[in-house]
């Protein structure tokens, strides 16, 4: 068992500036209905150390977090992974932030228009913690506050993909899984590949605004076959894309009222005329969040996204390819109930798709044994919708998953 | 001859009006406990104790600056439990209408809005509720001075207070301001059937720069059995707080001059 420690927390502080915390977590995720395509059950199972250091000399600040983990299905490995790694410069009016590091924009709750920021959604669908659903960028973030506004500047030099689900452990859809020859190629880093995201953002009636916008590339790659009549060979490649978006969030309606849009121009793909590249889209998001009674609160999303030349896209579809709606939406709902002191978190998240017809539950209890013991059992429940929308693909899939941790 | 009658009307107006109101009372309680100084920072150790003993300890720094028209901004960071180090938690209060809340979770690196319309919600899990920690509205409540007495060596002023909304779970609230400083010595929480719900204690009074400070305080539920202690570690006025301090820059990168 590796939870033998209680009690109380063990973090040390090494020199007056300087102190190293973290966590040790066991995260199992077992299909429930049928194996892996791999023949296993388990999506997930392992055991996890995360350290973290820090180290404040003003104006400077270092931080460093990595996992050290024990992975029981890809050949029971030990492996460990930089979570993110950065030097931090704070000044009155401005600060920079260099290295590998963890970027949030946006309103949404788990809908992203201008978090543009890489995604693990490996992670999010067989049961991590929901922090494991970011993954760091290795750039640079710099912070300007004149005061009229604030503007935060990400410049990132090395790209970093989506992780999306393995075939191995998830039954996905795949247009063409006779091929297996498909190498993937990065966007090389370069200066004209560098990517560059820019905020600016300041209070305006008592609600939060930003503009957003990003030069750079889509993190999910687009497979281009060698011949459009008998291909051999799926080239994976991450096309280029800009977004321009905004955001307000504010109290309205006795509630939390979020709004954001973003413009996606796929700029590989002006026309809509390319098949295997995303034709550029409009995105909305409205949200909703009110607590109607203690301890209690309810988040209601709507998002919807817009293709643009969308007869271009229709013309263009291969044969064996799902449709995908003009105008695709999405719904989400979240309920959080804390009980005993705040201890006892029981939650429900809910996506559906009216116009798809597919959708995700994921239900979850969560209890602290102690400040620094928890615990959390929950399930990824997907369906409907057909064999390539984005969760009736899953529909295989569904899993009951653990977590537990002791944080020192 | 105006003069006169005034002074006339003045002898005729019973003596009893000199003395203050109910809500005089509970007004300048309130701006003892919750307003006092330019801004105010304390570092505070939190003990949520279970009915059957077992201790939890959240460990903060609180700050907070007051603003014309009895608004006030607070920053609170938190250093303990080891799942919350790191994040921060800012509100903007209004006299009249709903707080701004905003939260900080530093491993997604986002500052979020969360709603803010139950004021009477636990306050990390504690018996204090965030209206106990920022303040109840005077207006929310009518007030009735119920008697005067001694609480210890303390001469008090014993208010009653009703909620005038239904939605509140205390029927009513008997307080036991002192008359020197105005700090609520004691409160007695009766919940809808009337019965002793919660009982606040100011268990330690110290004046720092000038300002009466209750710097150990005791919430218990006397129906549960569960209690929390708020014990004052640091406290300090007056101490040149910046108005962008409260801002989502300095909620991901709080200064450690001032949390420390």
């Amino acid at each position: 068992m590796l939870f033998v420690f209680a009690g109380s927390a063990l973090a040390i502080n090494i020199a007056k500036d300087v102190t190293l915390d973290g966590f040790l977590q066991g995260n199992y995720s077992v299909d429930t209905a049928r194996a892996n395509p791999d023949g296993d059950y388990f999506k997930l199972a392992e055991e996890r150390l995360q350290l973290k250091l820090e180290a404040n000399k003003d104006p400077f600040r270092v931080f460093i977090k990595s996992d050290f983990f024990h992975d029981w299905i890809d050949g029971r490995k030990f492996d460990s992974e930089l979570r993110e790694g950065f030097v931090e410069y704070t000044s009155d009016k401005w600060d920079a932030r260099i290295g590998r590091q963890i970027i949030t924009w946006g309103v949404g709750d788990l809908v992203f228009i201008n978090d543009v920021f890489p995604k693990d959604y490996d992670a999010f669908f067989s049961g991590r913690p929901l922090e494991y659903l970011k993954k760091g960028v290795d750039g640079a973030k710099f912070g300007v506050y004149p005061g009229f506004a604030s503007f935060d500047v990400v410049v990132i030099p090395f790209f970093t993909p989506n992780k999306f689900p393995s075939p191995d452990r998830f039954w996905l859809f795949d247009p063409m899984p006779q091929i297996t020859d498909r190498p993937e190629e990065e966007p090389q880093t370069s200066l004209q590949n560098t990517e560059v995201a820019l905020r600016a953002y300041k209070d305006v009636a008592g609600f939060d605004t930003s503009v957003y916008f990003y030069r750079g590339f889509f993190r999910q790659p687009s497979a281009i076959p060698d011949n459009h009549f008998a291909p051999s060979k799926l080239t994976l490649v991450f096309p280029e894309l800009s977004v321009y978006g905004a955001s307000a969030q504010g109290n309205a309606l006795g509630g939390v009222l979020s709004l954001e849009a973003g413009y996606y121009e796929s700029r590989d793909n002006e026309s809509g005329k390319n098949p295997f590249i995303p034709n550029g889209q409009t995105r909305f998001l409205i949200g909703y969040q009110r607590q109607p009674w203690t301890d209690f609160t309810a988040g209601l999303q709507y998002y919807v996204e817009y293709m643009q030349n969308y007869s271009e896209y229709l013309a263009n579809l291969q044969p064996g390819i799902p449709a995908v709606p003009k105008w695709d939406d999405l719904f989400s709902l979240r309920l959080t109930q804390m009980l005993r002191h705040q201890t006892l978190k029981l939650s429900w998240f809910m996506f559906y798709s009216p116009a798809v017809g597919d959708f995700m539950l994921n239900p979850e209890v969560k209890y602290n044994f102690t400040d620094s013991i928890w615990a959390a059992l929950g399930s990824n429940i997907f369906g409907g919708g057909n064999k390539a929308s984005q969760f009736g693909q899953l529909a295989r899939d569904n899993n009951t998953y653990v977590q537990v941790r002791y944080e020192f | 001859m105006k003069s006169f009658i005034l002074a006339l009307v003045i002898a005729l107006i019973p003596c009893s009006a000199f003395a203050l109101s109910a809500t005089e009372i509970m007004t300048k309680s309130h701006e003892a406990f919750y307003y006092p100084g330019k801004d105010f920072k304390a570092r505070m150790v939190m003990k949520l104790i279970s009915a059957g003993g077992q201790q939890r300890i959240r460990e903060l720094t609180l700050l907070r600056k007051n603003f014309p028209g009895d608004k006030q901004k607070y920053f609170i960071y938190f250093f303990q439990p080891a799942d919350v180090k790191d994040m921060t938690f800012m509100v903007y209060k209004y006299p009249d209408r709903d707080s701004d809340r905003w939260l900080y979770i530093p491993a997604l690196n986002m500052v979020r809005r969360i709603a803010a319309q139950d004021k009477r919600s636990s306050f990390v899990g504690s018996d204090f509720s965030y209206e106990d920690v920022s303040g109840r509205n005077v207006n929310e409540d009518v007030h009735t001075l119920v008697r005067e007495e001694k609480l210890g060596a303390r001469d008090c002023y014993v208010v009653k207070s009703v909620p005038k909304a239904a939605d509140v779970e205390f029927s009513y609230k008997l307080s036991w301001v002192d008359k020197a400083s105005y700090l609520p010595l004691k409160e007695q929480y009766y919940d809808r059937r009337g019965e002793l719900l919660k009982v606040f204690t100011a268990d330690e009074v110290k004046t720092v720069k000038g300002f009466p400070t209750i710097t150990k305080r005791t919430m218990k539920n006397v129906q549960s059995g569960h209690s929390t202690v708020v014990t004052f570690e640091k406290t300090d006025y007056n101490l040149g707080l910046s108005d962008s301090l409260f801002s989502e820059r300095f909620m991901k990168r709080p200064p450690q001059q001032w949390i420390e």
